[in-house]
């Protein structure tokens, strides 16, 4: 959001610096003084979590990497060499594997809370979209650092995803088979595959990470949305990032990470499978292969159809339309606070969304597959239907005038001084 | 003129990327084929084993008179997949139970143990297996049920297992590959 | 303050809910045919404060050498493992002892041979068979799998160890064995290949403990149980210090942050 620059450098490098790279000068005003709606709730904490997983992430990511062997058969054990031999290894790895799912868990919550304010509605159009694409490549990175274990459901895994592109064979005969062979390096899941797997999961998370800077860009254009969707409007409805939400994303950020760090000491295998403590055996599939816990409701979505290339289809669907969402919701207003009908539509969604993810870790047969094929059918519905469909025919309930009026009681907006300019509370 | 040097210029990055596109393909020591010499005169009637053949898994199973019967009795129009997938015959071939094995040869039954779905390896091989509705192969992974004849009957897998290359190089011998 | 009880009770939800379905997903057992009996054991090692009990450990190391050793390689382990903290902590001398019973192989020497010597303590376990192929050989077609990472490579580790090793059960009559299959009740299908390795007195208990498969059963599943997770001692020793650290930040942060939004009404 554009606003008056209020950077004072008071040191003589200070002022060398910010006629010549005023980077300086772009941090006070972009994190510090920038104005940020005043009612922002805890749900607007997750941003900040999700750049610091980011940063976990990538710290111990290049660590393992100093001792991990991208090898066929000293992958497996030199993940164990790690967390036996290697000073603090079994503390990076846990960290790195439960940061992963902690990421997800922090990045669901960042997108639901998109989804309920309308976050994605005008102007914020561009900042939706690469989020999307974030969050696609975070799915490419998760699944290919998961492989580089090569237990057994690394192993299926990455046979059974690499396998959804000879799903273009139906399309064009023999193109799939290409395709697959291209990504493996061979006829099945091998060393070559392990290999490259390796190197773009390194190489991911930085493309991540200036998709990221991106984002935050897209974001400081507009500004943030709030609870009331309302936009910022006078001075009162805004106060400075920073001390209020510097300190307010610290707190939540430690209850996260306690949280996160619980999962590291006393329960660190707790997400994960244990049949991925049994080396990749080409030559057997275990009985029941299931992903990640973050990937099951798209899995579910993925086995709930019995044509193998619609069942692709819909798997790719499921996450690509969320990219289309702003201009699938037809509604006038933001947030879902205001929308009486919609507000039961978002629950189900929510709800239907949580049972595909169950479903996702059941066997595809009987009773779990009928349910299965119904949420699919309910999710694309959502997105589809009712997103268009409500929108269209809903009146919105009473809205505050603006932020002020939300959360100071209406017609109260004169007398704070503003908050832009308010001092705050002593620190 | 500009439109020429454009073109030019563009034909030469496209050619500077394929390396880098190329590289990927499976390389030298992956294309040189492999072949497998397997002998089956201690394969029981109703047993099966499973060979490594360049990496992949294949299934050969001694049938037994039931289960050729069983295969036989499927009429065409009934198959999901109406194609034979034997890379021994022309590409337009029948699936019928003939067609999936060699000549005089019924009772041997040899195919590549991966799921045409996504890849797995179906179970069905050893005594105490799920085999499917079908008598044959069931993939665990997302429920394809394969018959006595390898082709696929129910769920998500678009083909019957594929019968790899393979010659009798004597009576009770075989060299896959 | 209705403004902001309502949308933290609602996170604190959304959390606790999200939090509750992973553990609901992850918590899914792996269906196999054939209802596994696992029976809950209470072990010294498990909760946040759990450490290992040295003397089950030496004793679950006693039974793996003389029973399990002879099919059931343990590769990732080496033999200064056994004196390190927080295992069995053999002292040092034992630790030699131990490895020089092993036959390890060498080379090449000077003469570009191969040689066997006595096991030191940085050598790893020495597995029984050479490969896969052997030890399917030897044993009528089974493989015995490797230990190291055995308790963390089945669902609920130690408690399907010990239920594996207690439950090998009188076979029903309406069950037909395949030939060379045992019966067992904690096996996915109830037959397994190896045979029951343990019976009361198979193992000789030097320090009073009663020599009964009950206890050998613990034992050894503690000992996997350590030589699948070397570190856990570690693990939960320095996780009670970062977690107060961790509560104690919360809490001043919480301080700060009402501080700061005090003069501003929400």
């Amino acid at each position: 959001m554009a606003h008056a620059s209020s950077y004072r450098p008071n040191t003589a490098i200070g002022k060398w610096f910010d006629v010549r790279l005023p980077v300086m000068r772009m941090m006070h005003d972009q994190f510090n003084d920038f104005p940020t709606p005043r009612n922002l709730n805890y749900l607007w904490t997750f941003g900040g979590i999700l750049t610091f997983f980011l940063v976990v992430q990538l710290a111990t990511g290049i660590v393992l990497a100093m001792h991990y062997i991208p090898h066929e058969s000293m992958a497996f054990d030199s993940v164990e060499k790690i967390m036996r031999d290697v000073n603090w290894g079994w503390l990076l790895r846990y960290m790195h594997a439960n940061g992963g799912s902690m990421f997800f868990l922090a990045v669901y919550i960042h997108i639901a809370r998109g989804m309920y304010y309308g976050s994605y509605k005008a102007p914020r159009e561009i900042l939706w979209v690469i989020g999307v694409f974030i969050f696609l490549a975070m799915m490419a990175t998760a699944f290919m650092g998961y492989s580089l274990v090569w237990g057994q459901m690394s192993f299926w895994a990455v046979t059974v995803i690499t396998n959804l592109f000879s799903s273009l064979d139906s399309i064009v005969d023999g193109l799939g088979t290409a395709v697959v062979q291209w990504i493996w390096g061979g006829f099945s899941v091998g060393g070559p595959t392990l290999t490259r797997l390796f190197s773009l999961h390194y190489l991911l998370p930085f493309i991540i990470t200036g998709l990221v800077i991106l984002h935050i860009w897209a974001l400081h254009v507009p500004g943030s949305n709030n609870p009331t969707g309302i936009d910022i409007k006078s001075k009162s409805d805004a106060i400075p990032f920073h001390p209020y939400y510097t300190f307010k994303d610290a707190y939540a950020l430690c209850l996260f990470v306690i949280l996160f760090m619980g999962l590291v000491f006393y329960a660190p295998n707790f997400l994960a499978h244990p049949d991925n403590y049994i080396q990749a055996n080409p030559l057997q599939t275990p009985p029941h292969i299931v992903p990640e816990w973050y990937f099951l409701p798209f899995y579910a979505i993925l086995r709930a159809i019995p044509d193998k290339l619609f069942g692709v289809i819909a798997f790719a669907g499921s996450i690509g339309l969320l990219a289309f969402l702003p201009w699938l919701d037809t509604s006038k207003v933001k947030s879902t606070r205001y929308r009486p009908i919609y507000k039961w539509f978002f629950a189900l969604f929510i709800i239907n969304t949580l049972v595909l993810g169950y479903l996702g870790a059941k066997p595809a047969e009987g009773m779990y597959l009928l349910f299965a094929r119904i949420g699919t059918a309910f999710y694309f519905a959502h997105l589809l239907v009712v997103m268009p469909v409500v929108g269209w025919f809903e009146k919105p309930s009473a809205m505050p005038g603006s932020i002020t009026d939300d959360v100071l009681g209406k017609g109260s907006g004169g007398g704070r001084p503003s908050a832009a300019t308010a001092s705050p509370g002593r620190r | 003129m500009t439109i020429a040097a454009g073109s030019f210029a563009a034909v030469g990055s496209a050619a500077a990327l394929w390396p880098f596109v190329d590289q990927m393909n499976p390389d030298a020591s992956a294309l040189s084929l492999a072949t497998t010499e397997v002998d089956l005169a201690p394969i029981e009637e109703g047993q099966s084993i499973t060979v490594s053949w360049r990496g992949k898994p294949v299934f050969i199973r001694h049938r037994t008179p039931a289960e050729i019967e069983q295969a036989k009795a499927v009429k065409l129009e009934d198959l999901a997949d109406p194609e034979a997938r034997n890379e021994n015959l022309d590409d337009s071939a029948p699936a019928t139970d003939e067609n999936r094995v060699k000549d005089k040869k019924e009772k041997w039954l040899v195919m590549v143990g991966i799921c045409t779905h996504l890849g797995c390896i179906p179970k069905g091989q050893r005594v105490g297996d799920e085999k499917g509705e079908y008598g044959g192969w069931f993939c665990p992974c997302h429920g394809s049920h394969y018959d006595t004849a390898g082709r696929i009957r129910k769920g998500p897998a678009p083909r019957n297992l594929d019968v790899p290359t393979y010659d009798y190089i004597s009576e009770t011998k075989i060299k896959i590959g | 303050m209705r403004n902001i009880a309502s949308p933290k009770r609602k996170l604190l939800l959304a959390v606790a809910a999200a939090v509750l379905y992973a553990a609901s997903v992850a918590g899914t057992p792996a269906k196999a045919a054939g209802e596994q009996t696992i029976e809950t054991q209470k072990w010294s090692f498990s909760g946040p404060f759990g450490m290992f009990d040295r003397g089950q450990l030496q004793r679950g190391f006693k039974v793996y050498k003389e029973v399990c050793a002879a099919c059931h390689g343990l590769r990732l382990l080496r033999f200064r493992n056994l004196g390190e903290p927080g295992g069995p902590e053999f002292s040092s001398a034992a630790v030699k002892a131990l490895a020089a019973e092993a036959e390890v192989q060498d080379g090449p020497d000077d003469e570009g041979e191969m040689f066997t010597r006595p096991g030191r303590p940085s050598d790893a376990f020495v597995s029984p068979f050479a490969n896969k192929n052997a030890a399917r050989a030897a044993n009528n077609g089974a493989y015995p799998p490797d230990l190291s990472v055995m308790a963390k490579a089945r669902a609920r580790g130690p408690d399907y160890i010990y239920s594996l090793m207690a439950g090998y059960k009188e076979t029903p009559d309406d069950l037909e064995l395949a030939e060379g299959m045992s019966y067992n009740t904690a096996f996915p299908g109830h037959q397994i290949a190896m045979a029951a390795p343990l019976d009361d007195d198979a193992v000789e208990y030097t320090d009073g403990t009663a020599p009964t498969l009950e206890n050998y059963s613990k034992d050894i599943s503690a000992f996997l149980m350590w030589a699948a997770e070397p570190k856990l001692e570690e693990r939960h020793k320095l996780g009670f210090r970062f977690m107060i650290y961790l509560i104690i930040l919360a809490g001043l942060l919480y301080l700060v942050k009402r501080r700061v939004w005090a003069g501003l009404k929400h």
